[in-house]
């Protein structure tokens, strides 16, 4: 356990050193960052006077290397647009982005765990059909126009929900509800699929004929080992959803990272755009650190497999 | 030829009954699929209008069924009185011809990575394996979103930001696929025989791994029209005055609150696509390999 932990952790070490590779390399596709800087009629010498002071001249290892030293104690500049430090400004946002996309992901889980499960119980059955046609409309749907319907039916027609802002827990319905219909599509037909085939099983006949109640056949020993799956997924969908809120706080205007991050690429915020990649990808990072380590203590299969490659 | 028998022992009266039975997915999937395409190809015989032009005198017209619409704009007109019926058509060819060619991309950068590093194993597949990790790791959009806009929002920049952001899917059912196939025993004999790694790979390996590659291709057509479309919403697709769905929706969002069939149609046109596209992918799936975990 200690080596799979040792390991595991020594892998994530590697995606964030690959992420920054990354991340560096965003600020340098651009060509001369001095030019986003300075207007466009700088004179030459102030160019250089920057670059300079940028330290853009050393060697593009000596720079990723200053950049690193500096991201990994969270310092990625100042902001070009706002003159502050660009993690603060990120820190600020996050709770909004967290609280988001804990609302959507609950929400996804809350209606489609049990949906998928009870679909796969009762099989072929008209709660199963009603359960495909949604996961199907579910993943076609793009977020951005169902975010857009939900404003149209419930802020415009009926005036149930406000249509934009963070303001009281109102507000949170259509843009948790536009979040997470996408992962609550994907999440019903996981939890239908792992349920059939966990029902499908010899231990489940053998506790069956054994005379074990149907209850406890059912959410005793079936569920606990559907939920397995569930659990890697969940981590996955969390970075997943992190992404789409990107489109989604567009949408609603919430006041998050997403809206942060459109809004840095659009006024060339570099230091902005490279910290919220960064801290984003981070967070996924960490999240599914601790899915896997929650798998293994509910799948302790898991671990040999792994060690035996 | 007996051990074919013996690892396929079907009932040949159900197979044949499995096969006969036509799939209400397969045929509305193709049935969408052939009308979608062959409208965005014919786009300029069948759009009763120019998708770029503009009628000011008509603009914001509702679609022909309410009270102020007009009979040759059926689906109404927009902001700057372009025909919307006109504009769904031709966007349809930013839609399917960017998905299309960023699949093609993607699946080939991430086959070759996948094979590679399913085949030769050791190094080279964890070198691999953790890039796929970075990759899953970033949130893609932004990073599309800052990628495009540094190298400028053009077709083909839209197309390799896609294509280069999405290959991950491929390469990790690839290389799994891979680490499979690669214990079997045709491929054991057929490296005895004194066949080299590449011709191994391309003659035996990956014709025997096309089944989860087929399905994940129609899988990720499906997510780059909607990739494609988000980036456009948000400003950073194929530029006006090239119509695309994306870009319709975002116009439409400015109408929301006083002209529903701006954002109402583009948004249809995405659906119904993506929809097709993954009925269709979900039959391939359970048609060539209903144990496949995509």
């Amino acid at each position: 356990m200690l080596a799979y932990l040792a390991r595991r952790l020594l892998q994530s070490v590697l995606v964030l050193l690959g992420v920054s590779v990354i991340v560096f390399g965003l600020l340098h596709l651009t060509g001369d960052p001095t030019r986003l800087l300075l207007p466009l009629e700088a004179r030459e010498e102030d160019v250089r006077q920057l670059r300079t002071l940028l330290g853009l001249d050393d060697p593009l290892w000596l720079q990723y290397v200053r950049f690193l030293s500096r991201a990994v104690r969270g310092d990625f500049g100042l902001s070009f647009k706002h003159q502050v430090p660009a993690l603060g400004l990120i820190l600020s946002t996050l709770p909004a982005t967290l609280q988001l996309t804990v609302a959507g992901l609950s929400l996804a889980l809350v209606v489609a765990v049990p949906v998928g499960i009870l679909a796969a119980l009762r099989r072929n059955s008209l709660l199963d059909a009603v359960c495909s046609v949604g996961v199907l409309l579910g993943q076609a749907m793009p977020v951005y126009w169902l975010g857009l319907l939900l404003i149209l039916v419930f802020a415009v027609w009926l005036g149930w929900f406000p249509a934009a802002g963070r303001d009281g827990l109102r507000s949170f319905v259509l843009p948790a509800c536009a979040l997470g219909a996408f992962s609550m599509a994907r999440i019903a037909r996981l939890a239908r699929s792992g349920m059939l085939e966990v029902l499908a099983q010899d231990y489940v006949r053998t506790a069956r004929s054994a005379g074990v109640r149907a209850f406890v056949v059912t959410y005793k020993y079936a569920l606990k080992n559907a939920a397995i799956p569930l659990v890697t997924v969940i981590g996955l969908e969390f970075g997943i959803l992190l992404g789409g809120a990107v489109i989604t706080e567009t949408i609603f205007a919430w006041p998050g990272v997403g809206r942060l991050a459109v809004d840095a690429i659009f006024s060339r915020d570099y230091p902005l755009v490279q910290a919220i990649v960064a801290v984003l990808a981070t967070l996924f990072v960490l999240i599914n650190l601790a899915v896997d380590l929650v798998y293994t203590y509910l799948d302790p299969r898991i671990v040999y497999v792994r060690s035996a490659r | 030829m007996t051990e074919a028998a013996a690892v396929a022992p079907a009932p040949p009266a159900l197979a044949r009954a499995r096969r006969r039975r036509v799939s209400f997915r397969a045929v509305f999937g193709v049935t969408v699929l052939l009308a979608m395409g062959s409208s965005a190809l014919l786009a300029p015989r069948l759009a009763p209008w120019d998708p770029a032009r503009q009628m000011l005198l008509k603009r914001l017209r509702p679609p022909a069924w309410e009270a102020r619409g007009l009979r040759e704009h059926p689906l109404g007109t927009d902001h700057l009185g372009r025909d919307i019926l006109s504009r769904i058509l031709y966007g349809g060819r930013i839609s399917l011809l960017v998905g299309l060619s960023a699949v093609a991309l993607a699946a080939g950068l991430g086959v070759t990575l996948g094979l590679w590093a399913g085949f030769f194993g050791g190094r080279a597949d964890s070198i691999i394996m953790r890039i796929v990790d970075v990759f899953l790791a970033i949130p893609y959009i932004l990073l599309a979103m800052g990628v495009v806009f540094a190298l400028g929002p053009s077709l083909l920049n839209v197309i390799l930001v896609m294509g280069a952001t999405r290959w991950v899917q491929f390469a990790r059912i690839v290389r799994a696929d891979v680490l499979s196939i690669r214990e079997r025993e045709f491929v054991t004999g057929a490296r005895a025989r004194g066949n080299r790694s590449g011709r191994l790979l391309l003659r035996h390996v990956l014709p025997n791994a096309l089944t989860p590659i087929i399905v994940v291709a129609t899988l990720e057509l499906a997510f780059m029209i909607i990739y494609e479309s988000a980036l456009s919403f948000l400003g950073l697709g194929v530029q006006p005055p090239t119509p695309t769905w994306g870009w319709m929706l975002a116009d439409g969002r400015n109408y929301i609150a006083t002209a529903w069939w701006l954002a109402t149609f583009p948004g249809l046109a995405i659906m119904l696509t993506v929809l097709a596209v993954n009925l269709l992918g979900d039959w391939l799936r359970d048609t060539l390999d209903p144990r496949l975990k995509i």
